[in-house]
């Protein structure tokens, strides 16, 4: 495909195989924290099922959010994210093809892995249809609306906790249906409304944010 | 684009709008007054609110903070407003000015929100009886506080000039974006989470005597944010063309008179 979408999306798995430790700290970061709630909070089941959905959001927009500095970071130090800002593509495919490969790499591994962590923390039965459904979707979103932030902060030297500060007031519509999905379905109604609104958030986000996220690496990344 | 501005003697206000050193004069021509009329306005609206307008039946009188905590939300909104469009001015027309409104913005809007989210907190404890309720309202008051501490944040996180206007610029416009979304979605959370206890939104609608202040009020602090505004930006100009002949002048003739 020449519109570089592809070849983005296959450079950055490939990049991501290469380095598998660094690909697997943020499922690592996902698993660690929620076993620090049990001991922080209570072991007692009931409660624990009580904040399930929640927790689990929570840690995964967190882990999410650690490994996002690193979209951009290592192109911009070896000089390819010049390189792409210079070739004649429409820079948004290039750069929805990297966030794709970055959800395929967090978000997709953070989804496959709720479950477990969602019978660590005792999660009622009902819920575990629609946590995996929200966070596949959910992540998604997070990744690209990331990117935007990401791409803000690339050309500086310590963007990681100002990227932080940037994005979380963004993700909390995310944070919201996503949890929303888990505990209506938990309640006992139907799950479909949230879930629905969480997709029209990722159409919107995969419409808008590449575009976001090339105007400023092209803005900002050129001083 | 150069046809335009040849073509069309309209436009010509618009570029004289983006040169700092006649925003400058122009301001300072305005400014007495436009401070002489924001002194009358609160003034007025102060005395009146808060001494003459009758008491409330339920609340006394702790329902007097409301003109001075719905003229800030109001104003803590807009100026958000206020600062994206100027960043997207200054995006699409590389205007210099318009950079500095939007920096000069940031900090006044925080401000206001802050003083919005304090007051009700103020007027929350002996009406509601806690400092703090997680009230559809006030949650997307905090999240605007944090969208516009994102701005400031990124604003001065770079070195040059030009690469922290044209961020904050683009993190302001997707905030724009994003404030319709997430006070729907926090709407959502507040009737999805709890029943409703307190309504923010039904209030019953104000006997005109109430009314009336408010509106001098809220009139009023539209003056002071443009007072304060042009203020913030009158220095931004100053410290940025520091090296410019005018401003070198200018300063000259200061320290002579």
């Amino acid at each position: 495909m020449s519109s570089g979408f592809t070849d983005y999306l296959c450079r950055d798995l490939l990049l991501a195989y290469r380095r598998p430790g660094e690909a697997a700290s943020p499922l690592v970061f996902f698993i660690m924290v929620c076993t620090l709630v049990p001991l922080g909070i209570t072991p007692e089941s009931a409660r624990l099922a009580e904040i399930a959905p929640g927790i689990i959001w929570v840690m995964a927009l967190l882990a999410t959010l650690l490994s996002t500095d690193s979209l951009f970071a290592s192109d911009y130090q070896d000089g390819s994210l010049e390189q792409l800002l210079i070739s004649p593509q429409m820079l948004s495919m290039p750069v929805l093809g990297k966030i794709t490969a970055h959800w395929m790499v967090t978000g997709l591994p953070l989804t496959l892995a709720s479950p477990v962590l969602g019978v660590m923390l005792s999660l009622p039965a009902q819920g575990y249809m629609p946590m995996v459904a929200s966070l596949a979707l959910g992540t998604g979103c997070l990744s690209l609306i990331g990117a935007v932030g990401a791409a803000l902060t690339v050309s500086l030297r310590k963007g990681g906790l100002l990227l932080s500060l940037l994005v979380m007031p963004l993700y909390m519509p995310v944070i919201i249906f996503g949890s929303a999905t888990v505990q209506s379905a938990i309640d006992g109604f139907a799950w479909s409304g949230p879930l629905a609104i969480l997709g029209a958030m990722l159409a919107a986000a995969i419409a808008l944010c590449p575009i976001a996220a090339a105007g400023a690496l092209r803005l900002t990344s050129i001083n | 684009m150069n046809w335009l501005t040849n073509w069309s003697p309209s436009w010509q206000w618009f570029h004289r709008l983006g040169s700092p050193r006649w925003f400058y004069q122009t301001t300072g021509r305005w400014l007495p007054w436009l401070s002489l009329l924001t002194l009358v306005l609160l003034g007025t609206g102060l005395v009146w609110g808060l001494g003459f307008a009758p008491q409330d039946a339920k609340q006394g009188n702790s329902f007097r903070i409301i003109y001075l905590h719905v003229p800030a939300s109001f104003l803590a909104l807009a100026g958000y407003y206020i600062m994206a469009i100027a960043g997207a001015i200054g995006l699409i027309w590389k205007m210099k000015l318009s950079y500095m409104v939007m920096k000069s913005a940031a900090p006044i809007g925080a401000a206001l929100t802050f003083l919005a989210l304090f007051t009700g907190a103020v007027w929350g404890k002996p009406t509601w009886g806690t400092y703090w309720v997680w009230d559809a309202r006030v949650t997307s008051m905090l999240i605007l506080l944090f969208l516009y501490l994102g701005v400031l944040a990124l604003q001065y996180a770079f070195h040059s000039n030009e690469a922290g206007n044209r961020a904050s610029a683009i993190l302001a416009l997707v905030g724009t974006v994003n404030i319709p979304i997430i006070y729907k979605s926090v709407d959502w959370w507040y009737t999805l989470h709890q029943p409703a206890t307190i309504k923010l939104t039904s209030a019953p609608s104000m006997h005109p005597d109430m009314f009336q202040p408010l509106l001098v009020m809220i009139l009023g602090f539209y003056c002071f944010y443009a007072v304060t505004l042009c203020l913030y930006t009158r220095a931004e100009i100053l410290r940025r063309e520091r090296k410019s002949s005018w401003v070198k002048e200018l300063v000259v003739k200061g320290q002579k008179s």
